[in-house]
């Protein structure tokens, strides 16, 4: 190969020295940590988070699902004390292990609807933005169509609609009500349009850049373009997106479960244990107190790391 | 230059970009008419330089001859190869020698790939290595070929400066060892002082490897430069073509000729003393160009005729190429 | 003639998280009344800061006006209350004219709106008197059919033509002085010819003093009288702009010209290329900024940075060595 064997008489090019480099050798994930590190509240929200979710699996430890979901009629309705921390709910069952694993079935749903949404808002948006013409017309539509309907709207119907059809799982030995499932399909599948939106805006852009043109020159293939070019720079927005949304389906899991369409009992969830808790209101506080204030926690600290992560991953913002 | 077959030839080049409107069912309202008829060929070791303002196609130009927008009309034909006929293996082999240099050093690499990632890229597309170790070699051994440290393998983009950018785009460009690489104005985004050191690693490499160049510039003073021939491009179509000296010595066509004559020179005295011609106004948009020669309602010569013929392409000395009407 | 500015030892600098740039290191430079002054640089040597610091337009913090003073007219302008120099110095008497004529005009508003606003505010126009002055001002920089275009947004106007506006709206409130800031960079040549051109007629029909700022030899050499030369925030060399092409002598200055290609030369078999990148401005100067890339370097360049010395016939330049006598001074 030519390259390989330079001709003798030509000297080759001074190389330049590393002082001369214009910038510190940073990683992309240094320069992102030093950004995400100015923004305090999005610290706090990282601390908060963690001891959430240590305080869901450590706590599982403590107490077993049996006795988060062990009712006794005879202790019901008790305020918090030694023996019940948080209290007990309307039918004796101990609201402190049962905020334990409710979290768990919580955090459980907004992970896995929030992969699902991803998945579902990527390959629209991927497809929609990199090939445009008819099959982005017809997609964009489909997509416009989805975000006309309420979400809530949408929500209640189908969880109304597949309730009850499915029947309860057991997964790792525990389990589960096959609602738990319904409620993430279906928060899920009604949640991707604005992630593929801007999924499809970013490739838009980033299809016409310059990198991907030299990509295209090269010979690289589509899916190469797609996965190895354009998806990593459009990593920003999906992952804060991502975060924010895992948020979003945590309440609203809430809220379906609190109008008793969601999950239902004996798991546990935040949400479905307040179903019910709105007849109590003056005179059983610890009812909707903990679990609600678990919920608010989790979410305000959810939306300061995403306020954080989109400042640190974006590319323009540059100073460290 | 040489009897050779030329490397590149091309033959009434047209690249229109439709204007769409509509909701679901897209209709086309307009017509951007970017690359509207041009034909030149280069030959082996040859640089052809490919000048005009911004506007006048001659970037989609070198991008549609590559393939990377697909061609309205016309044949492209690269190292013999019919670039329109193209597909599977054939375009494959286009791509391993025909490559591009773009403007923009900072778009122009991926800023989430390290550099040996970005310079690797057309040895694995290609299949030019075998293992890892294979791409590290040749990596560093371009690396080390455009000026730059080869200790600088697993850097980001970020981290270099204009210039060294420019360097791996270089880089990049000729680790497929093509034959012909398109140079998409690689200097008008560098500082003076930057600038001389690209078009030098230009020169060295063309000399070193016997590339053939397409160099697009606006830049009239580097063209002389670097250029063996240069092509003038107006709205969409080459106005004039010529050797080098010909065509700056005895431009025949008004809009060279304004052209050069607003390239500023930077000697005090002979600036003062030569007579400028100034054109009047802007180019027109290649949405609506004017009908006759394109460059009427800008000339300062434009007689009655111009307003409606096309003016013919022809020779008028040997290899002095030009459409106009008045020569 | 009299000197109608003059900048003495200013210094800027930016406080960043990253560190302090040192972007203005102690310039000092003078503008006759009706002169033409360059000031040419490539990117990140100051030139703009330096203009921005003495009109007070740099952002505090993070930037900072260390020191220096910027005498107009026998006031000093780095003294003025901000409302004083909002209302009688920007604008009025020193206008600016950027790179971009994109970003410069807001997209919303009409040309005439944006011309005649600044009228009405600052002078007290009434409006059928700054419609007026708005078209003789359009008329003025050129603009075909003035009264017509006044309605027209700026996305109606190509590059060349908003380059023209803006520079309109600069003299609306007839200033002694325009700072030019790159304004042809953007544009292509034979548009960059015509804004030229321009700028030479309202020099001499309206005597403007003009500081002219750019990274093109080129375009200084048909345009200013006196040039500057910047590098790393330092002045490198200052002559009259015969004297600067002629007879260079910092060896920066020196290579920027040598780095150059002509139009109306033949092919040479290289350029001459200056080594390596620019200064990090992050690092406090010592020694001679362009030590590291100057090819006649010696043991004294890194260790001293050289003064702005007079070689005499107002020409001066900073450098340990006189290159063309070949002797260390």
């Amino acid at each position: 190969m030519t390259v390989a064997n330079p001709l003798p008489n030509i000297q080759p090019l001074k190389p330049l020295s590393l002082d001369e480099l214009e910038a510190p050798p940073l990683t992309l994930s240094k320069m992102a940590w030093l950004k995400f590190r100015r923004h305090k509240m999005a610290l706090v929200g990282v601390g908060i988070l963690v001891l959430m979710i240590l305080y869901c699996t450590l706590g599982g430890l403590v107490f077993s699902e049996k006795f988060a979901n062990y009712n006794d009629t005879g202790i019901a309705l008790q305020p918090p004390s030694s023996v019940h921390p948080f209290g007990t709910d309307v039918i004796g069952r101990d609201i402190l292990a049962r905020t334990i694993y409710g979290g768990q079935i919580s955090l459980l749903i907004g992970l896995i609807a929030v992969m699902l949404e991803t998945t579902l808002g990527i390959i629209i948006g991927a497809v929609s933005g990199y090939f445009g013409g008819l099959v982005d017309s017809l997609l964009m539509r489909f997509t416009e169509a989805i975000l006309i309907v309420p979400q809530i709207f949408l929500l209640l119907v189908m969880a109304k609609f597949f309730a009850g059809n499915i029947p309860n799982l057991t997964i790792l030995g525990r389990e589960f009500s096959g609602s738990v499932v319904v409620i993430i399909a279906i928060i899920g599948l009604t949640s991707w349009p604005y992630l593929a939106r801007i999924v499809r805006a970013e490739f838009l852009t980033l299809k016409e850049s310059e990198f991907v043109l030299a990509a295209r020159a090269t010979g690289s293939s589509t899916f190469d373009i797609i996965f190895r070019h354009i998806l990593p720079n459009s990593i920003a927005p999906i992952v804060v997106s991502a975060t924010l949304g895992v948020a979003n389906a945590i309440t609203l899991e809430a809220y379906i479960s609190f109008l008793g369409l969601g999950v239902r009992p004996p798991t546990a969830t935040w949400g479905n244990m307040l179903e019910g808790a709105y007849n109590y209101i003056d005179k059983a506080y610890w009812l909707w107190l903990f679990p609600g204030l678990l919920i608010l926690l989790i979410v305000l600290s959810i939306n300061f790391v995403g306020d954080g992560l989109r400042d640190a991953l974006d590319p323009r913002s540059r100073t460290i | 230059m040489t009897d050779l077959q030329p490397l590149v030839i091309v033959n009434n080049l047209v690249k229109h970009f439709p204007v769409m409107r509509g909701i679901l069912i897209q209709r086309q309202v307009g017509t951007v008419r970017a690359v509207d008829g041009i034909s030149f060929f280069i030959a082996p070791s040859e640089t052809l330089g490919l000048v005009g303002e911004s506007g006048c196609g001659k970037t989609t130009a070198g991008r549609t001859l590559l393939g990377l927008y697909p061609p309205t009309d016309g044949q492209i034909t690269i190292d013999g190869h019919n670039l329109r006929k193209a597909h599977g293996p054939t375009m494959m082999a286009i791509r391993r020698k025909a490559q591009i240099i773009f403007q923009d050093p900072y778009a122009s690499l991926n800023p989430r790939w390290t550099i040996s990632a970005i310079i690797g890229e057309p040895l694995r597309v290609h299949h030019l290595i075998s293992s890892e170790a294979e791409r590290t070699d040749r990596v560093r051994e371009l690396l080390r070929l455009v000026g730059l440290s080869p200790s600088h393998l697993n850097r980001f983009p970020h981290e270099f400066s204009g210039g060294q950018r420019q360097r791996i785009g270089v880089a990049r460009a000729l680790a497929s060892d093509p034959k012909f690489i398109v140079c998409d104005e690689p200097i008008s985004a560098l500082d003076v002082s930057i600038q001389a050191q690209v078009v030098n690693l230009l020169e060295d490499l063309q000399d070193r490897l016997g590339l053939t160049y397409l160099f697009i510039a606006h830049d009239l003073s580097m063209v002389r430069h670097i250029c063996d021939r240069v092509a003038v491009m107006y709205l969409g179509v080459i106005v004039e073509l010529a050797a080098r000296d010909e065509l700056y010595e005895h431009p025949l066509h008004p809009y060279t000729k304004a052209l050069l004559s607003a390239v500023p020179i930077p000697d005090p005295k002979k600036d003062r003393a030569r007579r400028r011609t100034i054109l009047a106004g802007d180019v027109p948009s290649p949405l609506n160009p004017p009908p006759g020669c394109r460059f009427h309602p800008r000339c300062p010569i434009a007689v009655e005729k111009c307003h409606q013929d096309v003016p013919e392409w022809r020779e008028v000395i040997s290899g002095h190429w030009v459409a106009c009407h008045l020569v | 003639m009299t000197i109608l500015l003059e900048v003495k030892n200013l210094i800027t600098r930016f406080h960043t998280p990253e560190g302090t740039v040192f972007a203005v290191n102690g310039v000092s430079f003078s503008l006759e009344e009706g002169g033409t002054l360059a000031v040419v640089g490539e990117s990140g040597c100051g030139k703009s800061v330096t203009m921005m610091s003495l009109l007070r337009l740099i952002p505090i913090p993070p930037g900072e006006i260390v020191s220096g003073i910027v005498n107009y007219h026998g006031q000093d302008l780095l003294k003025l209350s901000e409302n004083s120099m909002q209302s009688d110095i920007r604008g009025k008497e020193i206008a600016m004219v950027f790179q971009d004529p994109m970003t410069s005009l807001n997209p919303v508003l009409t040309i005439g709106r944006q011309l005649t606003e600044p009228l009405r505010v600052h002078l007290n126009y009434q409006p059928d008197q700054a419609r007026k002055r708005a078209v003789d001002l359009l008329e003025l920089v050129g603009i075909p059919d003035p009264s017509k275009r006044l309605g027209d947004y700026p996305h109606q106007f190509s590059g060349g033509m908003r380059q023209r506006v803006m520079i309109a709206m600069a003299l609306a409130c007839n200033p002694t002085m325009l700072i030019a800031d790159e304004p042809t960079t953007a544009l292509d040549v034979t548009i960059q010819a015509q804004i030229i051109e321009l700028v030479k007629e309202l020099r001499d029909k309206i005597g403007l003093s003009i500081i002219w700022i750019t990274h093109d030899l080129g375009v200084v050499a048909g345009l200013a009288e006196h040039v500057i030369v910047m590098y790393a925030g330092y002045i490198v060399e200052e002559a009259d702009v015969d004297t600067l092409y002629e007879n260079p002598r910092h060896p920066y200055t020196l290579a920027l010209m040598a780095a150059l290609p002509h139009a109306e030369r033949r092919r040479e078999s290289r350029l001459k290329s200056i080594p390596g990148a620019p200064p990090n401005l992050l690092v406090e100067p010592s020694g001679c900024p362009f030590a590291s890339r100057c090819e006649y370097v010696v043991e004294k360049c890194r260790l001293e940075n050289p003064p702005l010395k007079a070689l005499g016939n107002e020409h001066s330049m900073a450098c340990w060595l006189d290159v063309k006598m070949g002797e260390l001074q």
